[in-house]
C-alpha cells in the first residue's frame, strides 16, 4: 500500500539542489522565473492527475478512450499499481482477492460502458448463476458482487490497453500552486536519487485531484487507550492490519468485542465466524452497536430503509439512484441546507443483507456466542492480557467486562487538511469547503475558486457533499471522470463521445485492441 | 435501471421506435396472421404504436410503484414483469375490437410478436444501451 495517500507526511529534510525555497512556499501564485530560481526544472504536459489510484486511473482511461494521447497526461503517483491502496484496505479489512467487494455489477473500473457488467463476464466464462442473481435481485436473491480479484484483474488489462504504465511517472506530489500568466505547477518530489533534484514541476493547464482519503480517524476512546497504554496490539480499527488477533483466538479461546454496524464488522464477523466453523475455535464475540436499528426506518412512507437485529440494511453504501436516477438528479439540483438535508436522510451506517451472514448471526444468538450490547465504550484499559472495557448502556448505565481483542469497525475518515496536498489547495489556491467540510466541487468537479486559465478537478473521498453524492465508489468515481472528460471535451482537449465513437471504442474494449 | 419519470418515458419511446421498429419489420413476414403482408405490417405497427402509447401512461404508474422502494430504483426483473399486464391489456384491446383500423389479430401473432419484442427491448435497455448513449445510465435513462 502507499502509506503516503493515507497518512499525513511531516518529514523534515534538508536544502538538495531543486528544492523547494521559502518564496515558493509562501507564494500562491509562481512565475516561471521563480522555480527557475529555485532550480526545480519544469515539464510541460497538458493534463496531469495525481493520487494514482483507481480515480486517476478511470480518469486517464475515460481520456484516453476520448482520443486523449498518452504524451498529453501524466499520471503522478507513489502506487505502483490503480488498486494498491484500495486493495491494501480491502484486503485488511477481510475482503481479500476471492471474497466478493460491495459494488454493483454494472460498477466495472475497467469498462467505462459498464457491459458486459462483472455478472454477465462472470455467466459468459459458465457460472450462469450469477446472471440470473442480476435477474432477480434484490427481490429474491440478495445482490450480485463482484470478487474482489476480478476487479483487480480486469483493471490490470485495461491498464495495458490505455498504455497506462507510459504516463505515470512515480513520486509524491507536495503541492499544487497557480501560474502567473495561467495554468498550474504541480511539484512532485521523485524517490531519492532517482532525480538530480529534489523536486520536479509539472507545468499544466489541468490538474486532476485524486489522493483517496485525506486520512483515517480513530475514535477518542480508542486513541487516548492507545497514547495511555502503548498498546497497538489488543485493541485494533479494521483497517489496520490485525491478522494477529485472528491467529491468537487460534491459538486460545477468546472473547472479542465488536464496535460498528458497516460493511466492515459485518466481514469482521464472519471472518470470525467462519474461523469458528472451519477450524473448530471456540470465539465469543460481543457487538457493540452505538444505534441499534430493530426495524425499518425512515423519515417517511416513501423514504423507509429496511433494518433488524441491530443492522440497517442497503444494498450498497448509498440508495442505489444516487449513481444515475432519481437522487442523482435530486442532490444535483440542490443547493445548501437542502443537500444537506438530502445527505442526512440518506446517511447511517449500513450493511447490505447478505444470507450467509444472516445464518451465522441467527447461529451465534440461539447457541449463545454472539451477544448484542447497545451503548457506547466509556474507558479501555489493559488488564494483565486482557483489555477491560467499560461500557455505558442507555438504560441500564456502565456494564464493565473484560476481552481479548476490541475490533473497532468504525471507519471515520479524517479532515481534508490532514493530507498535505488537499491543505495547501485550501491555504494557497482559493479552494473552499462544501457544506460537510470537505473539498467544494462544482457539477463538473471543478474545484470551486482555483480556476487560473485553466481548472483543477478533484474526484474521490475528499469531495464528498458535492453535487453528486456517490463519490468514494467505483462507478461514483467514474461519473466523475465523465464530467471531468466532458468539461474537456468543451474546452478541446479531448474528443466527443457519441454514439459512433463510443460504439466503436467500445468494440475496440470487447476485442481486448490497446489504444 | 435506476430511471426519473422523463427518463422512463423517454427510453420507452426511443426503444420502441428504433429496436421495436426494426424488430417488427424483421419478424412480421413470418407471423401467422393469416393476412396480407400489408395488412400485416399494419397489425403489427398498430400493436408497437397501442404499447408505445399506453405504455407512456403505464410509466406514471411505475415511477408512482418506484417512489416506495428505498433505492428509487427499478429491478431488472420488473422490467421484465411489467411485460405481461402491458401485453394482457394492449391484447385485450385489440380482441375488444377498441383498436378500430384493425379487423382481427390472431392471438399466436399477437403473442409471438409481442413477447419477442418485448424480451429484446428489455435486453438492449439493460446493457447494450449504454454502448452507443454514454450518458443515458448516469441521465436516469434520459437521451436529451
Amino acid at each position: 500500500m502507499s502509506e503516503s495517500t493515507i497518512a499525513p507526511q511531516h518529514a523534515q529534510t534538508p536544502p538538495q539542489p531543486g528544492d523547494l525555497n521559502d518564496q515558493l512556499i509562501a507564494s500562491d501564485f509562481w512565475t516561471d522565473q521563480m522555480l527557475a530560481e529555485a532550480g526545480i526544472p519544469v515539464v510541460d504536459v497538458p493534463f496531469v492527475t495525481f493520487g494514482g489510484g483507481i480515480g486517476s486511473f478511470v480518469t486517464v482511461d475515460y481520456l484516453r478512450i476520448c482520443g486523449v494521447p498518452t504524451s498529453a497526461m501524466r499520471v503522478l503517483t507513489p502506487l505502483k499499481t490503480p488498486w494498491e491502496s484500495y486493495e491494501y484496505l480491502t484486503t485488511v479489512s477481510q475482503i481479500p482477492r476471492g471474497e466478493r467487494l460491495r459494488s454493483d455489477s454494472s460498477s466495472c473500473p475497467d469498462n467505462i460502458w459498464g457491459f458486459p457488467s462483472y455478472a454477465i463476464r462472470e455467466a459468459l466464462q459458465g457460472d450462469l448463476k450469477q446472471a440470473w442473481n442480476v435477474l432477480v435481485e434484490p427481490i429474491f436473491a440478495n445482490y450480485y458482487t463482484p470478487r474482489a480479484g476480478h476487479a483487480f484483474e480486469s483493471m490490470e488489462k485495461e491498464m495495458y490497453r490505455i498504455r497506462y504504465p507510459e504516463m505515470v511517472v512515480n513520486g509524491q506530489v507536495r503541492m499544487v500552486r497557480r501560474r502567473v500568466g495561467g495554468g498550474y505547477f504541480t511539484i512532485l518530489t521523485p524517490p531519492e536519487g532517482a532525480t538530480p533534484t529534489r523536486r520536479i514541476a509539472y507545468r499544466s493547464q489541468w490538474v486532476h485531484v485524486a489522493v483517496g482519503y485525506p486520512g483515517l480517524k480513530f475514535l477518542p476512546d480508542l486513541q487516548r487507550y492507545r497514547n495511555e497504554h502503548n498498546d497497538y496490539s489488543k485493541v485494533v480499527n479494521a483497517y489496520e492490519r490485525h491478522e494477529h488477533v485472528y491467529e491468537r483466538l487460534h491459538q486460545r479461546p477468546g472473547t472479542v468485542l465488536i464496535r460498528g454496524g458497516g460493511i466492515v464488522a459485518s466481514r469482521v464477523l464472519q471472518r470470525l465466524i467462519d474461523d469458528r466453523d472451519q477450524r473448530g475455535l471456540q470465539t465469543q464475540i460481543v457487538h457493540l452497536f452505538r444505534t441499534y436499528v430493530d426495524r425499518p426506518h425512515g423519515t417517511g412512507i416513501l423514504k423507509r430503509r429496511k433494518g433488524a437485529d441491530g443492522w440497517a440494511y442497503q444494498g450498497f453504501n448509498y440508495p442505489k439512484s444516487v449513481w444515475g436516477g432519481q437522487l442523482k438528479q435530486q442532490v444535483r439540483k440542490s443547493e445548501g441546507e437542502e443537500r444537506a438535508r438530502l445527505y442526512k436522510e440518506m446517511g447511517g451506517t449500513n450493511t447490505p443483507v447478505r444470507r450467509d451472514w444472516k445464518e451465522q448471526l441467527q447461529r451465534g444468538r440461539r447457541e449463545g456466542w454472539y451477544r448484542v450490547m447497545i451503548g457506547s465504550i466509556e474507558e479501555m484499559k489493559p488488564v494483565g492480557d486482557l483489555v477491560e472495557v467499560t461500557v455505558n448502556t442507555p438504560d441500564q448505565g456502565p456494564h464493565t467486562g473484560t476481552f481479548d481483542a476490541v475490533i473497532d469497525c468504525t471507519g471515520l475518515e479524517a479532515d481534508i487538511r490532514e493530507h498535505r496536498v488537499l491543505a495547501d489547495l485550501l491555504d494557497h489556491s482559493n479552494a473552499q469547503r462544501n457544506p460537510v467540510g470537505r473539498l467544494d466541487v462544482q457539477r463538473n468537479f471543478e474545484v470551486t475558486g482555483a480556476q487560473n486559465g485553466g481548472k483543477i478537478y478533484a474526484s474521490g473521498s475528499a469531495t464528498l457533499g458535492g453535487p453528486f453524492p456517490g463519490v468514494d465508489t467505483f462507478f461514483g468515481l467514474q461519473i466523475a471522470a465523465q464530467e471531468i472528460a466532458d468539461d474537456l471535451i468543451a474546452q478541446g482537449f479531448a474528443q466527443k463521445l457519441g454514439p459512433g465513437r463510443s460504439t466503436s471504442q467500445w468494440w475496440k474494449w470487447v476485442r481486448n485492441k490497446q489504444i | 435501471m435506476l430511471p426519473t419519470l422523463s427518463g422512463r418515458i423517454q427510453t420507452r419511446i426511443f426503444l420502441l421506435a428504433v429496436v421495436g421498429s426494426i424488430w417488427t419489420l424483421i419478424i412480421t413476414p413470418v407471423l401467422p396472421t393469416g393476412a396480407s403482408l400489408a395488412a400485416s405490417y399494419g397489425a403489427t405497427f398498430s400493436v408497437l404504436l397501442v404499447v408505445l402509447v399506453l405504455g407512456v401512461l403505464w410509466e406514471f404508474l411505475y415511477h408512482g410503484i418506484q417512489q416506495f422502494r428505498w433505492e428509487k430504483d427499478w429491478p431488472t426483473l420488473f422490467g421484465l414483469l411489467t411485460g405481461i399486464p402491458e401485453g394482457l391489456l394492449v391484447w385485450f384491446l385489440f380482441a375488444g375490437g377498441a383498436i378500430p383500423w384493425i379487423d382481427s389479430l390472431p392471438g399466436p401473432a399477437f403473442a409471438i410478436h409481442f413477447v419477442s419484442t418485448w424480451l429484446i427491448v428489455w435486453l438492449v435497455a439493460n446493457g447494450p444501451m449504454r454502448v452507443p448513449f454514454i450518458h443515458w445510465r448516469i441521465n436516469g435513462g434520459r437521451l436529451i
